[in-house]
Order: structure tokens, then C-alpha cells, then sequence
């Protein structure tokens, strides 16, 4: 796209010793002006400018890379036939490219780049780790100042991110969990059919669920919906100066902000748990019923027999998985710095590493309780 | 000013958000080459009257024209090039948060006048050499700028395309009196050199009578009063009275004028 463009070509004409500049100097003729200056020397003769019509600063600004800054003050000097406005805009263009120029920066070969690069993120991710131990100890700092100071527990707060973390997520991970506990009926019934064993389809689907599917889950669904509004709301209030505020108002932004957040998705990942588990065997029961004609009765027969341990072992993370959400959600939101860009790159990451952490944390519980014959 | 060409005329504007009304029936000219003052209480409208002159909010009736069209009316390519004729400097500088200060400066520049992006970069050094800002802001992202670095690249970036109009909304408020005072200079400057027609949105005194050329009054939903910083000071309303020469106008008054 292109500026109006109503106006006469810009042109040197050499007249004898002097060099006669014409037309219009401005942004529209940009392109053409660059091709006539490269293809013209830079004259040692009088230059004049009155014959301009046009004049803007990307003209002007070209004019005097071409001159020099010097040489174009010189003709504007010497010129008494240049219009009061256009002698203006070049000596305001003047003054303003005779300012300090910025220092240059030093030139550093690409090994020394890359290993800078790797040294900075290596420590950047010790400092994040430091970094996120402490905002533990914060909270439980906080936690255990007003533990028995009912008088301090943010109850409205505390209920209102119930409702937005607890009650709303449950549509949603009812529906993925029934979708993936079908999923995985099908794939037992796949796999156990070649050996005749598809009655075993009603085990896995219990026992993966019951230990690892119905919380892992609800862990990561929690993990994206929840440690990014989290980091997004306490981000904006930082960039917003909020937290500034609460501090200066004597307020502890920890006890205010974080505690009922933790404290809520505490409450709400078990049961949002159990919402998982029992939606994710309800997929297994209409694809056993519909696809290898195992009736109601018989799964809940089998599922009956399951012990109870699995599901106690499944529950067990889920507070722990919860805390790590929640707090991490919590940090990233209080290392957001200043601007909107800012709240978007914290949000990302602590998405990642929340499900990073769930992930991580569940495998090392699977061996855990491998070990331990639970 | 005998023969005044007119960029902008606003007619018969009005304004309203569900009941609540903010303009009714309001006219006002800007002139070319002039920097008219646009003041008034808070809540008058000031900043819903400049939004509406620019097109980004559709009035409720009225219209407002530039360089003699209706751009809310415009195709689509054309209203974009008349677009390009206006600068406008937002209150909060509206810098692009992911773009260095340079970049934000060079990307009209790139997008609109096709411009390579070395080009862009070298013009856009220039204009915010001419904004006034010292050579390494270039580089600096938005949020390690101070407020008055964020107002002179923002103006910068308002100024990109040599526009012919410029909208400024408080372009002082928040500045000490040095960098208010440096940036009505530096306002006058531009415009003697640049030829620039301003259109400010201010509530520095100092501004108004330094700067100025004219003032325009918003009050009952309307412009009261469009004329000289001398005759509108001497305009018969309690509100402006008020306004002019209270202890504050009363002092910059003195400050510009002398005795």
C-alpha cells in the first residue's frame, strides 16, 4: 500500500557549479528518492533548495544522510531562497541528528554466546527452584500465622474460588474423563480380545482410573484451567501496582490472595477427583455394555470386587498435586514485571510447569507405591 | 487568519452510552495549522470527543468530517489512507509492549509506506531524535521507559507518517514541570517545522497558554466557547472563571504573560 501520491518527482539538475534540488521530498516518493541519491555523487559545489515543493522529515532525513549533517547545514545557511517553514524543519532535523549518539555495543563471538546463554539458564533454573521452595515456605508461613486465628480466614474468598475452580471445572472434566474412560474400554477390549479376555476390560478401566487416570486428569484439566486464571489474575493486579497497594496498605498479598487459592483447589482437586473417577468408569460401563454386551450388573459386580486401597492411593495425590498448582500458579503470577506481554509469557509458563510438576510427581508416586506393594 | 482552511468540522455531534448522554449537539472546527486546546471538566467528554473525531467510536448522530469526508462512511482502503493523515497520542502512550520503541516508531512506516525495515529504522531514529529522546532509547522496550520517554516515543510513533493532524490526549499529564514545559516546546517546535495542525486534550494551564493558538471549553455537553486563550479566559461562565482564574490559572497566566 501506498501514500497518495499527487505530487511532482524528485530531480537534481546540475546547473553549472550548482546542484538544484526540485519536486517534493517526502515519505510517498521514499523509494524513488533513495535510487536518485545512491546514483548521484555527493557534490562539492553550492547546493540549493528553494526549488522544493514538498518537503517531510523522511525527505529531509534522507537528504541528510546524503550530505552530511554538516554540509546540509552549510547549503541551509547559504540558502536565502529556501521557505521560512522547510529552513525550520531542517534545522529542528539538524539539531536533533547532532545529539549524542549511542554507545556501541561490544561484539561477542557465538561461542561465548552460546555458552553464556547456557550458563544463564542453567542458573536461571536453580534461582526458579530456589525461588519456588521459598514461596513455599511463604505460604505455609502465612498458613500457619492465621491457622488458628479464625478471625483471619478469607471465607467469601475462599468460597468464591471454590465455586470458580470446584463447581465450574466439573462439566468439563466429567465429559473428558467419560470420553477417555471409553477410550480406554475400547483399547482393553482390542488388546484382551486376541487372548479371549475381554471381561478384563472392567479391571482396566477400574484400576487405571481408580490409581492414576481419574486424578492425573482432574490434575492437568486444573493445571490448564486454573494455574493460568491464577497467574493472569494475580499477574494484572502486579502490573496494575495492586500488589503495591495491599503492601503499603499493610496487608499481606499472601494471606489476601494466595492462602484461598491454595486452600480452595485443596478441596476442590479431590473432588473434582472423584467426579473424574466415577465419570471415567461410567465411559467404561456404556462401552463394555454396548460394545462386549457385559450388562450393569456384572461390571459393578467386578468393580465391587476392586480393593479399596487403589482408590485410596489415586485420592492420596490428589492434595498434593493441588498444592503444587495451586502455588506454582500463585508464583508465576507474582513474578509477572510491568507489562500485559509479561502476564502472557508467566501464564504460559506456569501452565507448563504445573503439568510439568503433576506429571513428574505422579511418576515417582507410581514407583513409590510399586516399591511399597500398595 | 482571514482565509482558515478547515480539516475537521464536527457537527451536530452527540454522544450517548445507554441514558447516560455525553455530548448533545456539539460543533467545533479545527483549523490548519493551529494547535487548539481542548479542556473541560472531568467527565465532559474530552477524550469521548477526540475518539469519536479519530473514528473509533461511532456517534450516536452527527457527523464529523475530515479533510472534508465522513469516515465512518469510507471503503474500507480509503479510510485507512486518511487514517494515515492523523497521528494520535494516547493517554497512556499505548506503546506496542512487545515491540522495542524503534520498532514501534517503524511499524507504520513498514506496513504503510513500504518501507524495507533498515529504512524504517533509520527514519524512525530520526523521528525520535526529533521527539528528543536520547539515542539508546531506541532499543529499550516500553516498560523500562520512564513516563516521559513513554510520552515523546509515543509521539514519535504519532508522528511517523508525517501526518497533518495530530491528536494528543493529555500528552503532559503526568510529567514534572520541566518535561511539560520541555514538551510544549518541543510541541511548538514541530509544529512551525512540520506545519502539523494539533488538536490536544489538556488540563496543564501552562500548556494552554504557551502552546495554544486556541481553546476550546466543554461544558453542558457542548463546546461553550472556541476562541483565543485571552478572549476564553475573559468568557463570562463561572465554571471557566473558575478554571482561568483560579489561584492556578491565575499563575500560569503570570508565568507565560509576565506581571
Amino acid at each position: 500500500m501506498t501514500l497518495q501520491v499527487d505530487s511532482t518527482p524528485p530531480a537534481l539538475d546540475r546547473a553549472g557549479e550548482q546542484l538544484r534540488l526540485s519536486g517534493h521530498w517526502t515519505l510517498a516518493q521514499h523509494g524513488m528518492l533513495k535510487q536518485l541519491l545512491a546514483a548521484t555523487p555527493v557534490p562539492s559545489g553550492a547546493i540549493s533548495l528553494g526549488g522544493i515543493e514538498g518537503l517531510d522529515t523522511a525527505g529531509a532525513t534522507l537528504l541528510a544522510q546524503w550530505l552530511g549533517v554538516d554540509r546540509l547545514e552549510q547549503a541551509i545557511a547559504a540558502d536565502s531562497a529556501l521557505q521560512p517553514e522547510r529552513r525550520a524543519l531542517l534545522e529542528t532535523l539538524v539539531k536533533a541528528l547532532r545529539r549524542e549518539p549511542a554507545p556501541v555495543a561490544e561484539t561477542v563471538s557465538p561461542l561465548v554466546q552460546a555458552l553464556t546463554l547456557l550458563g544463564q539458564q542453567t542458573e536461571q533454573l536453580a534461582r526458579h527452584f530456589w525461588q519456588l521452595s521459598g514461596f513455599i515456605g511463604l505460604v505455609l508461613q502465612s498458613l500457619m500465622g492465621i491457622l488458628f486465628r479464625p478471625g483471619r480466614w478469607r471465607m467469601t474468598a475462599w468460597v468464591n474460588q471454590v465455586h470458580q475452580t470446584g463447581l465450574n471445572a466439573v462439566p468439563i472434566v466429567a465429559l473428558l474423563t467419560f470420553l477417555v474412560g471409553a477410550v480406554v474400554a475400547f483399547l482393553g477390549a482390542t488388546v484382551l480380545g486376541e487372548f479371549g479376555a475381554e471381561i478384563y476390560t472392567v479391571n482396566l478401566v477400574a484400576y487405571s482410573f481408580l490409581r492414576e487416570f481419574g486424578v492425573l486428569l482432574a490434575a492437568i484439566l486444573l493445571a490448564g484451567r486454573t494455574a493460568s486464571a491464577f497467574t493472569a489474575q494475580i499477574g494484572s493486579m502486579k502490573a496494575n501496582e495492586e500488589l503495591d497497594a495491599l503492601r503499603t496498605l499493610g496487608l499481606n498479598p499472601i494471606e489476601l490472595l494466595v492462602i484461598p487459592r491454595v486452600l480452595a483447589l485443596l478441596i476442590t482437586l479431590p473432588l473434582l477427583t472423584f467426579v473424574a473417577v466415577m465419570s471415567g468408569l461410567a465411559g467404561g460401563a456404556l462401552v463394555s455394555l454396548v460394545a462386549l454386551d457385559i450388562p450393569l450388573g456384572q461390571y459393578l459386580g467386578i468393580l465391587a470386587d476392586v480393593p479399596l486401597k487403589h482408590y485410596i492411593v489415586g485420592l492420596a495425590k490428589a492434595p498434593i498435586f493441588a498444592f503444587v498448582v495451586a502455588v506454582i500458579g500463585c508464583m508465576e503470577g507474582f513474578k509477572v514485571s510491568g507489562s500485559a506481554e509479561s502476564v502472557g509469557r508467566h501464564t504460559t509458563s506456569s501452565v507448563v510447569q504445573s503439568i510439568f510438576m503433576v506429571i513428574l510427581l505422579d511418576a515417582v508416586a507410581a514407583l513409590f507405591c510399586m516399591e511399597m506393594g500398595w | 487568519m482571514s482565509e482558515r482552511q478547515t480539516l475537521i468540522e464536527v457537527r451536530g455531534l452527540c454522544n450517548r452510552f445507554g441514558r447516560n448522554s455525553v455530548h448533545e449537539n456539539l460543533d467545533l472546527d479545527l483549523y490548519r495549522g493551529e494547535i487548539l486546546g481542548v479542556v473541560g471538566g472531568s467527565g465532559t467528554g474530552k477524550s469521548v470527543l477526540l475518539r469519536s473525531i479519530v473514528g473509533l467510536i461511532r456517534p450516536s448522530e452527527g457527523e464529523v468530517r475530515l479533510f472534508g469526508q465522513n469516515l465512518l462512511t469510507l471503503p474500507a482502503a480509503e479510510r485507512s489512507r486518511l487514517e494515515q493523515r492523523m497521528g494520535v497520542l494516547f493517554q497512556g502512550g499505548a506503546l506496542f509492549s512487545s515491540l522495542t520503541v524503534r520498532e514501534n516508531v517503524a511499524l507504520p512506516l513498514i506496513e504503510h509506506a513500504g518501507l524495507s525495515r533498515k529504512d524504517a529504522e533509520e527514519l524512525a531514529e530520526v523521528k525520535l531524535a526529533l521527539s528528543g529522546l536520547a539515542a539508546h532509547a531506541g532499543d529499550l522496550y516500553p516498560a523500562s521507559l520512564s513516563g516521559g520517554m513513554v510520552k515523546r516515543a509515543s509521539l514519535a510513533r504519532a508522528l511517523a507518517l508525517d501526518p497533518d493532524v495530530v491528536f494528543l490526549d493529555e500528552p503532559t499529564a503526568g510529567l514534572d514541570p520541566i518535561g511539560a514545559a520541555d514538551f510544549d516546546q518541543l510541541l511548538l517546535t514541530l509544529r512551525n517545522a512540520l506545519g502539523l495542525t494539533v488538536f490536544m486534550v489538556t488540563h496543564d494551564l501552562d500548556s494552554l497558554w504557551t502552546a495554544c493558538d486556541r481553546i476550546a471549553v466543554l461544558s453542558q455537553k457542548r463546546v461553550l466557547v472556541a476562541d483565543t486563550p485571552e478572549r476564553v479566559a475573559d468568557y463570562d461562565n463561572p465554571w471557566i472563571q473558575n478554571y482561568f482564574n483560579g489561584p492556578r490559572g491565575r499563575a500560569a497566566y503570570r508565568a507565560v504573560n509576565g506581571s
